[in-house]
């Protein structure tokens, strides 16, 4: 369970420009739940999503992980946090130009040391799950939006994390590949994967998978069902 | 153990594999490197062979040589002058010496004749003989037994056959060597039977040299006495000081190095900045991101530095560091040419790692610490 209270994030504080992007959230996201976080440009979804998922420091307040408080942490153990912890997918993908589908996706377990072998079976083995066992040798530029989509997704899973944050997962995709992410999130689901999504999109928010929705505006939530 | 061996071979394969990504710009760095390393190593070797070759000519050389002076030019020493020297306390050897220059101008080339002393068996020559140099044998392409023909700058003619060619440590003493017997050296520069060039004087107790050279200087106020110390002095001194006014010459490849690591060092560019955020992003730690960004820039300098250094040595060993050769040995410019073979002092080796690789690691450093160190989503931004 991740809880939040009075989670704030200031950018360029003190300075003419200073921006409040987030203010004094209190939310809770339950384990193996979809939540999606909703609202239009600019009201601090995205942010929000990058301070749960500690890509970014609160300015104030508090985040707690299975009751451990991370907000505070050093450097050091907030990456060991994010990586046993999240699984990103962005919303560009940012996966690594000139490398192929199956490095990148093996990237987020170069740190932990697990042997190249069985790295290079664990990720085509993602990779055919997601149907791009035929992909696996070529250059992310040469791919599909919705197949770079499905590499992002089988590199957030390498390292069998257990929450999967996406953001603005449908922002560029069709119907169809709408279709194909919401069957994976379903699957995420049912494999005990709490996910966390930022979305705008109705095919997203409408999607009958989605357990809670946070409705933000203005950096804060205004609405939050159930 | 294991986990941490595989870690940092996933590190050097992704490594290897990002400098490979950039094949244009990383090929660029290892050329600029590796000329700025290459030129300031070809100065740095060549001063260091020159000076050793210098050092092996002296060691074989006398302790003390003494050369009568004439209105501060070298004359001709007597027999006179010998005998004094032979009662001298403290001397265990007197040999008077015969050697003059001769510039062969069929070879294009400046020899020294030489009348190799009476103690040297191994090169005795006898009447109508010659030992020659390397560098005389390769100028006038001679084997032993063919003929080589002197003429002296008033038109004497020297005829001898080659006994063997000179095989020496030092490429620098016996390159331009021809010993000749002393008739045919006396009679070919129309010298009398009693005046040598100089003489050299061998001391019983080696660590007396100066007392020997003060109580001969008494004795031969006309002559100077310069000891082997002298002179390796006078080398080392001369050609460091050729040395470093070509380095002072090249500090200004030296300065551009510096500002390609400055303008590195002021920032990444924004691809490099969005995949060092890509990395913090997905789990890799700010020591991770360092080490991979090391091992790039170690792998750049390391292959630089080798391609650098190995070409600094081809061109001093197989093209007489034909840049800097001028510049290095002034106006005494030696012929015939001879092999110079660089001698690799780890020191100067380590030098020329400090001046290129420090500014490097730095240039590298620097920047990716400030990026990895913030917050991966301030870095991806």
């Amino acid at each position: 369970m991740i809880t939040l209270e009075q989670v704030t994030k200031v950018f360029n504080q003190g300075r003419h420009n200073e921006v409040a992007a987030v203010r004094g959230v209190d939310l809770t996201i339950g384990d193996g739940r979809v939540t999606v976080l909703r609202g239009p440009s600019g009201s601090g979804k995205t942010t929000l999503l990058t301070v749960i998922g500690c890509l970014a420091r609160p300015t104030t307040g508090r985040i707690r992980i299975d009751g451990e408080m991370v907000s505070g942490l050093p450097e050091r153990f907030l990456n060991e946090v994010r990586r046993r912890t999240f699984g990103f997918v962005f919303q560009r993908f940012n996966l690594i130009r000139g490398l192929s589908a199956r490095d990148n996706v093996m990237l987020p377990a170069y740190p932990t040391g697990r042997p190249h072998r069985a790295l290079i079976d664990q990720a085509e083995g993602l990779l055919d799950r997601f149907g791009l066992a035929d992909r696996a040798s070529l250059s992310v530029e040469h791919l599909s939006g919705g197949e770079a989509q499905r590499v992002a997704i089988a590199r957030a899973l390498i390292n069998d994390p257990a929450v999967i944050v996406a953001d603005e997962p449908t922002a560029s995709l069709d119907g169809e590949r709408v279709a194909q992410f919401l069957a994976i999130a379903e699957d995420l689901k049912r494999a005990g994967k709490t996910v966390l999504i930022t979305s705008h999109d109705p095919r997203i928010t409408a999607a009958p998978l989605v357990d809670a929705l946070v409705t933000m505006a203005d950096g804060r939530i205004v609405e939050a069902s159930p | 153990m294991r986990a941490a061996f595989e870690r940092r071979r996933h590190l050097v394969d992704f490594a290897v594999g990002s400098l490979a990504r950039h094949p244009t710009k990383n090929l660029g760095l290892v050329v600029t490197y590796a000329l700025v390393v290459f030129l300031v190593g070809s100065v740095m070797l060549y001063g260091s062979a020159i000076r050793r070759e210098a050092a092996a000519m002296l060691s074989s050389g006398p302790e003390i040589t003494a050369q009568a002076m004439v209105m501060g030019r070298h004359d001709m020493s007597t027999s006179a002058d010998v005998a004094a020297l032979k009662g001298l306390r403290g001397v265990r050897r007197i040999e008077p010496r015969l050697w003059g220059y001769l510039w062969d101008s069929a070879g294009a080339a400046n020899y020294t004749l030489m009348v190799p002393p009476p103690s040297d068996a191994a090169h005795a020559v006898g009447k109508g003989e010659a030992i020659v140099g390397e560098g005389v044998a390769r100028a006038r392409k001679l084997k032993p037994g063919a003929m080589l023909f002197l003429v002296s700058p008033s038109g004497k003619f020297l005829k001898t056959r080659v006994k063997s060619i000179l095989s020496s440590d030092s490429a620098l003493v016996s390159s331009d060597l021809v010993l000749v017997e002393e008739a045919d050296f006396r009679a070919f520069f129309e010298l009398p039977a009693d005046v040598w060039t100089d003489v050299a004087i061998t001391v019983t107790n080696p660590r007396e040299v100066t007392t020997v050279a003060e109580k001969a200087a008494l004795k031969l106020p006309r002559h100077r006495f310069v000891t082997r110390a002298d002179m390796s002095r006078t080398a080392e001194a001369l050609f460091s000081w050729r040395e470093g006014l070509t380095l002072a010459l090249l500090a200004g490849a030296l300065v551009a190095f510096a500002i390609l690591a400055f303008d590195k060092a002021s920032g990444l560019s924004a691809e490099e900045r969005r995949e060092i955020g890509i990395l913090k992003a997905i789990g890799w730690e700010t020591g991770d991101v360092i080490a991979l960004k090391l091992v790039e820039g170690g792998l750049v300098s390391g292959v630089a530095f080798l391609v650098g250094v190995i070409g600094a040595w081809a061109h001093v060993r197989f093209f007489a560091a034909g840049l800097f050769a001028p510049v290095l040995e002034g106006w005494s410019t030696l012929y015939p040419r001879f092999p110079l073979a660089p001698s690799i002092d780890a020191l100067e080796i380590a030098t020329l790692a400090a001046l290129t690789v420090a500014p490097f690691t730095a240039a590298i450093l620097v920047p990716v610490w400030r990026t990895a160190t913030a917050d991966p989503d301030a870095v991806m931004r």
